[in-house]
């Protein structure tokens, strides 16, 4: 075949990532690749202006996503991706944030913003990678590893009690709550792209393997094993009622979208608040006086 | 809809008189968590940024504070919080974030005693190396601080200026009785206020290179949602902004963030000088105790002692080029401070030998008795 008679080959999600960037860091297996991937369909179907969407990440593997989508995007601190997004947001109403990052940043180091930022429903969309482990670190326990499961510094098992975070969500207040694993792609495109037409607080979990560290350490098996199993593994339950949904080392998960409502979000509650308790001298963001 | 400046003459704390200067200079975001005795900043802020068209949000703690403010910079909006000591402290990471991502934003720290929760209530100024070092790694920002409510007006519009100016976090180190005591503030007419913008990229969206050195090793910043695809990162980064892991791109970024403010010395630090002229003895001070410095250094003026005074309003960068200028001819230097000598090291550091820099210590809680820095400037003199 000459080369003029080749088709061009290009990757489908080339024109959201930054291919100057490529080849990732992600190990092969890993689940990551697959959600990004996800995330860049829901992009492509959604209507939104793209130079108007922002991508805030925290640290570790997933954190490493904002590096590679072509948005305006931002690899911040250690847990903090939530707060940053939030002044992102808030400053300019017009963007669509969303904060990509893994499990250790979003419920441990940075639970706290996690929390907070359901409670005032901010209008953001935060994706979670769960591996149930630090795994940029080298496999480390987290606030998300299952009771039993083996890691690095809970080398004779976790006997920790592990967060449930689709519950936590949804008693904090986010008004879009669903989990998936990352085999379920179309699945997961579909939330994304159902929360970034929602306005609130939206969070998606995604179960992933982490294959270099949670399953070589716990004799897993090998990425697609995982994968599959996670996949096989999995009941789907619209509508769950989240107290329901914990998630026990290698026993089912429960996937679905948990929760889909709608309250006013902190800049519709402040902007009607402060309209009613101050009248004409109310001045909205971004109005030069 | 009232006119963000207030023009006129007020009676108002030097906290109000900051959050003041803040919206004077611009400040349309204000992310902050409460603590003694930094809250008035916030409380004045969330009543008057509705006012203007800015945002107030009370996070939930101090690291939230720093990067919430990080992020709404990013927007192209000039940003503020305060703080105090322990809130300081939280701040250190992502005050990092700011120095290496080059982010235009205002951080208040009104001083109170420490370590640890120490006196909440009552005057300190024990965080001046901790405004200098306190985050992790080589860095230069710029620190700045007041000694009256006045200052507190005048200073933070300077602040957001340098912050601009130089994309860099700008700390305004008040304290507790700067930030606590009433006084007049004149705040003068909008028209007479000088602001400055951050520089705004031109050219090509597709060239653009986020820090691309301007003339004055600054780079233009484009607002967030205006198509540039830019990519911010804590790592290390080149002039793209992409992550680089090699010692070559290490030592060019750090080149560059140390570049733009050591070869602008001149345009950002700021001194005064009181009876300088013949002076042998001299008191290098900041904040509140220049007050006292001041008062002590007419008293030693009436016995007949050649006093003079220094004042830093730019502390960090430190003004080694006058210090070591002054080493040459003055008998000593005599800094008092509400800690137990910060500054003091820098001073003899910078003097090199060729005068002592004799300290007037004060473990923080109240300012200094003017006797007790006389009666230091008496034995300098001897």
């Amino acid at each position: 075949m000459k080369p003029e008679e080749r088709v061009e080959e290009r990757n489908p999600i080339e024109d959201f990532l930054r291919m100057d960037r490529i080849p990732h860091i992600w190990c092969p297996g890993c689940g990551i690749g697959t959600v990004v991937t996800s995330f860049a369909e829901a992009m492509k179907k959604s209507e939104l202006d793209l130079d108007k969407v922002a991508v805030v990440s925290g640290i570790g593997c997933t954190g490493r996503v904002a590096g590679y989508v072509k948005f305006d995007s931002f690899h911040t601190t250690h847990g903090r991706a939530i707060p940053f997004a939030t002044g992102l947001k808030l400053a300019n109403p017009e963007l669509k944030v969303v904060v990509f990052s893994g499990d250790g940043d979003i419920a441990g180091i940075g639970g706290n913003h996690f929390i907070h930022a359901a409670r005032r429903n901010m209008d953001i969309l935060v994706i979670c990678v769960n591996n149930f482990n630090y795994a940029m670190t080298g496999g480390q326990v987290a606030a998300t590893t299952p009771l039993t499961a083996n890691l690095s510094t809970a080398p004779f098992g976790n006997f920790e009690y592990p967060f449930n975070l689709a519950y936590l969500a949804d008693a904090c207040g986010a008004t879009y709550v669903a989990r998936w694993t990352s085999l379920h792609i179309r699945r997961v495109t579909k939330s994304i792209q159902e929360a970034l037409a929602k306005r609130g607080f939206s969070f998606i979990e995604v179960i992933t393997p982490c294959v270099t560290l949670y399953a070589r350490r716990n004799r897993l098996g090998d990425g697609l094993n995982l994968l599959k199993y996670y996949y096989d593994k999995s009941e789907m339950k619209h509508g769950a009622d989240t107290r329901t949904v914990d998630i026990d080392f290698q026993g089912k998960i429960i996937v679905g979208k948990f929760v889909d409502k709608d309250k006013p979000t902190f800049l519709e509650c402040m902007n009607t608040h402060l309209q009613k308790t101050l009248g004409d001298k109310y001045v909205p963001y971004g109005v030069k006086p | 809809m009232k006119p963000a400046v207030r023009t006129g003459s007020h009676y108002i704390t030097g906290d109000v008189a900051c959050a003041e200067g803040a919206i004077a200079a611009g400040c349309r975001f204000f992310g902050a968590y409460p603590i003694t005795p930094a809250t008035e900043v916030a409380e004045h802020m969330a009543e008057r940024l509705p006012d203007v068209g800015g945002t107030f949000i009370q996070m939930e703690d101090e690291i939230a504070a720093i990067a919430s403010i990080l992020g709404a910079s990013w927007t192209g909006v000039k940003t503020m919080t305060a703080t105090s000591g322990p809130g300081f402290s939280l701040m250190m990471e992502n005050l990092g974030l700011g120095v290496c991502t080059e982010t235009p934003c205002v951080i208040v720290n009104v001083q109170r005693t420490g370590p640890s929760t120490g006196l909440p209530t009552q005057t300190g100024q024990g965080d001046m190396m901790q405004a200098r070092w306190g985050s992790h790694g080589d860095y230069e920002l710029i620190a700045i601080a007041p000694s009256s409510p006045q200052d507190c007006f005048y200073h933070t519009i300077l602040a957001f200026n340098l912050s601009e100016k130089y994309r860099v976090p700008v700390l305004v180190m008040a304290d507790e009785i700067v930030g606590h005591m009433s006084e007049k503030v004149v705040i003068p007419d909008a028209k007479e206020i000088t602001l400055v913008s951050r520089p705004k990229p031109k050219g090509r969206k597709d060239r653009f290179r986020l820090y691309e050195p301007g003339p004055n090793g600054v780079a233009p910043m484009p607002a967030i949602g205006e198509g540039y695809n830019v990519h911010v990162t804590g790592l290390t980064h080149d002039e793209r902004g992409y992550p680089s892991m090699t010692v070559e791109a290490q030592e060019q970024m750090m080149a560059r963030l140390k570049g733009k403010i050591r070869n602008n010395l001149d345009d950002i630090i700021h001194t005064e000088e009181y009876l300088m002229e013949d002076a042998d003895i001299v008191i290098v001070s900041y904040g509140i105790s220049v007050r006292t410095g001041l008062t002590a250094v007419d008293e030693a003026r009436k016995l007949g002692y050649k006093a003079g005074l220094f004042r830093l309003i730019t502390v960090w960068p430190f003004p080694e080029g006058r210090i070591k200028a002054l080493a040459k001819k003055v008998k000593a230097f005599v800094v008092p401070e509400l800690n137990l000598g910060q500054i003091r090291r820098e001073v003899e550091r910078c003097a090199f030998g060729r005068a002592p820099a004799i300290g007037v210590p004060h473990c923080g809680g109240w300012v200094h008795d003017p006797d007790d820095i006389l009666k230091t400037i008496k034995e300098a003199a001897r």
